[in-house]
């Protein structure tokens, strides 16, 4: 028999934890322009190498260059802009409505406003949607009313929920936004169901799932890549990884010496790795899956690249588990910024006009939450009524709720 | 099952089997968002032949195969009804659904609930259940109790081929998330326990009768399959069959209630029938500690507790897995059931 040293069990940690910086060289990025475009029909196998690569369209000094850079309508850039500044003004004024406890709770997206902003620009009408909590920059690119977002997020009278579901945990049909769920990855499989339903009926709409790095680990991951690829499903499988499932690092998730893409590969999907913090690359890769799913060529599966920049919600402290400063090491920088860089270089845009739309958004916001405040708020007590909990659990209410909501005497 | 026998329509023998993929057939024919799946139910027509031929005649964008992925399934299904469709899946065992407790528990059983209406989950969930088959510890479970304890979903478990058809229409149809048990002893013949008798077709039972058309059992109402004064049976599936051979044997005459919809239910009926007869006897298959029977003798307790002229009895499988070899020691037949009728009647 031979010698054998004891086994060690290898458990993934970060390089960088609070007070030591993270070395992010693990990232393995590609210069802008560097990566090919391939067509349309690739073979899924044909994609491996894109999986382990990174589509990037904006260069350092804000230029759009390579395969990618298509030639998007200004006005459509123009108003990515305006969706991502609103979603991040949004997430800023809601944290501070939690802190004033006139909400319970929030999520905000910051640093990630480009990926669901540029991908619901991609997209059409008809298609929906399986985010998960942190994709409200889709509704802001669908124009969904503040008023009623914060309705939900405050629990009123107004809220189209009826005060049913936890802040955030937003459903908004209408924007083909599928309701959210508490329960991770849930809705990646159902995408898939939703797609193959539109392709039993001969649709062309088509669907688009959303899951984070950390819920790739949950077993409906595999199962929406297992049915996608069965089926050929008309999906856009998305994974946004943005490094960190609240305190644990992707390499927790699985995200060590691989990429989240390459699972994508192995089931036999077209798989990219994108850098998600900037527009272009967002706008041009998602335009480039959906077209796929639209031509019944089938599924593909994106990974994101970008970073958690705030706390996972308003419960969390991130300083306890990582470095402070992380976002500003992060080498695919800020998307607003960036693609403000872009902007201002092709003449689109100005230091000006981005104040001033600063401020109109700021303005706008504040006006919804003043609207919606009239409402009410959880914390004043206008909410929806009692009597409305013991609806829509069934189509037509059972005896047996009847007779407990006579119980509780509304 | 005097008020359902009110259909006018041709009635041809069916077996349990036979009545099942013929409301299917008929719901696929009815409804174009109709769509069936689930692990080997296409081509080969499924392990127990339930929807055999189907594919053939509806095409597999109706009616096709599933990879091995119970979550994967339910959770394809969510989805398809999110858009629109009504899907019909199975979960090959009944042992099996746990791996789809997250979509049914979280998903559908709460999608209309969570998105105030705005999305549903129409969707039926067929499972075949219960032992008697000697299938051990995977192939005989009755989880009903692990789906009645789900707010929004409708629990619903056949036992004969008439109430087989009718009740699978009627949970295709429902707009709710319909759990559909069957139990799979009762697929070709009713069975009484008697493990050492020969079996008897649905052919030779008066409820192997079917019409061959569209109609349906309503959900939410019990039948009463056995009238009688002395004592009520509150039970479904296999064991109506084994209590009517306890009171055939016992000579006591027991009021044989088969609830048919579990969850909702149909309190009414209970509850005349206990308050009638004084005395409640619960019978079913699965394990007894927060069964099924709990809840409904917990019900009967509230509802005619002055009534009740002795304890609530509750004959159940005992409260360990399902065993192989142990079989008949472990299933409820009419010996127990019988002397739990005896204990209920000599109480005072």
């Amino acid at each position: 028999m031979s010698q054998c040293k004891p086994l060690t069990l290898h458990v993934p940690e970060p390089s960088g934890r609070p007070g030591h910086e993270t070395d992010f060289s693990y990232l393995h990025l590609a210069e802008a322009g560097a990566v090919r475009r391939p067509p349309l029909e690739v073979l899924p196998s044909d994609t491996s190498d894109l999986a382990y690569a990174l589509v990037r369209v904006l260069d350092d000094d804000g230029n759009a260059v390579g395969p990618w850079a298509a030639d998007i309508d200004r006005e459509l850039l123009r108003r990515g802009m305006r969706a991502m500044m609103k979603t991040r003004i949004f997430d800023a004024r809601m944290v501070i409505a939690q802190r004033q406890k006139k909400m319970s709770f929030y999520m905000q997206s910051l640093g990630e406003e480009a990926i669901g902003t540029a991908h619901a620009l991609a997209l059409q009408e008809g298609d929906m949607c399986f985010p998960t909590y942190r994709q409200q920059s889709l509704l802001m690119a669908r124009d969904v009313p503040l008023v009623d977002l914060i309705c939900q997020l405050l629990s009123n009278q107004r809220d189209p929920m009826k005060g049913r579901q936890l802040p955030v945990l937003y459903s908004v049909r209408a924007a083909g936004f599928f309701s959210i769920s508490g329960n991770l990855a849930t809705q990646f499989i159902q995408a898939v169901g939703w797609g193959m339903a539109s392709a039993i009926k001969g649709d062309t709409k088509i669907a688009s799932a959303w899951i984070g790095d950390g819920s790739t680990a949950e077993s409906d991951f595999h199962t929406a890549l297992t049915f996608a690829h069965v089926y050929q499903a008309p999906v856009i499988l998305n994974v946004v990884n943005n490094q960190w499932a609240i305190s644990t690092f992707q390499t927790l998730a699985g995200g060590e010496s691989t990429t989240f893409a390459a699972r994508g590969i192995g089931c036999g999907i077209a798989s990219l790795r994108v850098d998600g913090n900037d527009f272009l690359a967002v706008y041009a890769a998602s335009r480039w899956a959906a077209e796929r799913a639209r031509s019944n060529l089938g599924p593909t599966l994106i990974e994101w690249i970008t970073y958690r920049a705030g706390p996972h919600s308003t419960s969390d402290d991130p300083s306890k588990y990582r470095p402070a400063d992380d976002w500003s090491h992060f080498p695919l920088g800020d998307p607003i910024a960036r693609l403000k860089q872009h902007l201002i270089r092709i003449g689109a845009w100005s230091e000006q006009e981005h104040q001033d739309t600063e401020k109109e958004l700021e303005a706008q916001v504040i006006a919804a939450q003043k609207e919606a405040e009239r409402y009410g708020t959880l914390a004043s007590g206008q909410i929806p009524s009692p009597a409305t909990m013991f609806e829509d659990v069934y189509k037509d209410m059972p005896e047996h709720l009847r007779q407990q909501r006579r119980q509780l005497g509304v | 099952m005097a008020a359902q026998k009110d259909v006018k329509s041709e009635t041809i023998p069916m077996t349990m089997i036979q009545a099942l993929r013929s409301a299917m057939d008929i719901m696929l024919e009815r409804d174009s968002n109709v769509v069936i799946f689930g692990e080997d139910v296409g081509f080969f027509g499924g392990v127990f032949r339930c929807t055999d031929g189907l594919q053939a005649k509806y095409g597999p964008s109706r009616v096709f195969d599933a990879p091995i992925s119970e979550g994967g399934i339910v959770g394809a299904a969510v989805g398809m009804a999110a858009y629109g469709l009504r899907p019909v899946v199975e979960i090959q065992f009944a042992d099996y659904f746990y791996p789809a407790s997250d979509q049914i528990v979280s998903e559908a059983a709460r999608l209309r609930y969570r998105s105030a209406g705005e999305f549903t989950a129409s969707m039926t969930i067929r499972m075949p259940c219960g032992g008697g088959i000697y299938g051990g510890q995977t192939h005989s479970q009755s989880p009903e109790a692990l789906f009645t304890h789900v707010c929004g979903l409708r629990t619903v478990m056949p036992s004969n081929p008439y109430d087989a058809k009718g009740l699978l229409i009627a949970s295709i149809e429902n707009d709710d998330p319909v759990i559909f048990l069957e139990p799979k002893r009762l697929y070709n013949g009713p069975f009484d326990g008697h493990h050492d008798q020969p079996v008897v077709p649905w052919s030779k039972h008066p409820l192997g009768e079917v019409p061959e058309g569209y109609y349906t059992v309503p959900l939410e109402s019990a039948a009463i399959y056995r009238p009688g004064a002395e004592l009520t049976v509150l039970t479904y599936g296999t064991m109506v069959f084994v209590s009517a051979a306890a009171a055939r044997e016992t000579g006591i005459d027991a009021e044989i209630i088969d609830l048919r919809s579990l969850w909702p239910l149909d309190l009414e009926t209970i509850v005349a029938s206990v308050k009638k007869t004084g005395r409640c006897v619960v019978v079913h298959e699965a394990t007894r500690t927060s069964g099924f029977g709990a809840e409904l003798a917990a019900l009967v307790q509230e509802h005619c507790f002055y009534h009740l002229e002795a304890p609530i009895e509750r004959v159940t499988g005992w409260d360990t897995p399902y065993p192989h070899a142990q079989e008949w020691a472990y299933f409820p037949g009419p010996d127990r059931v019988g002397a739990a009728f005896k204990r209920a009647l000599e109480a005072r």
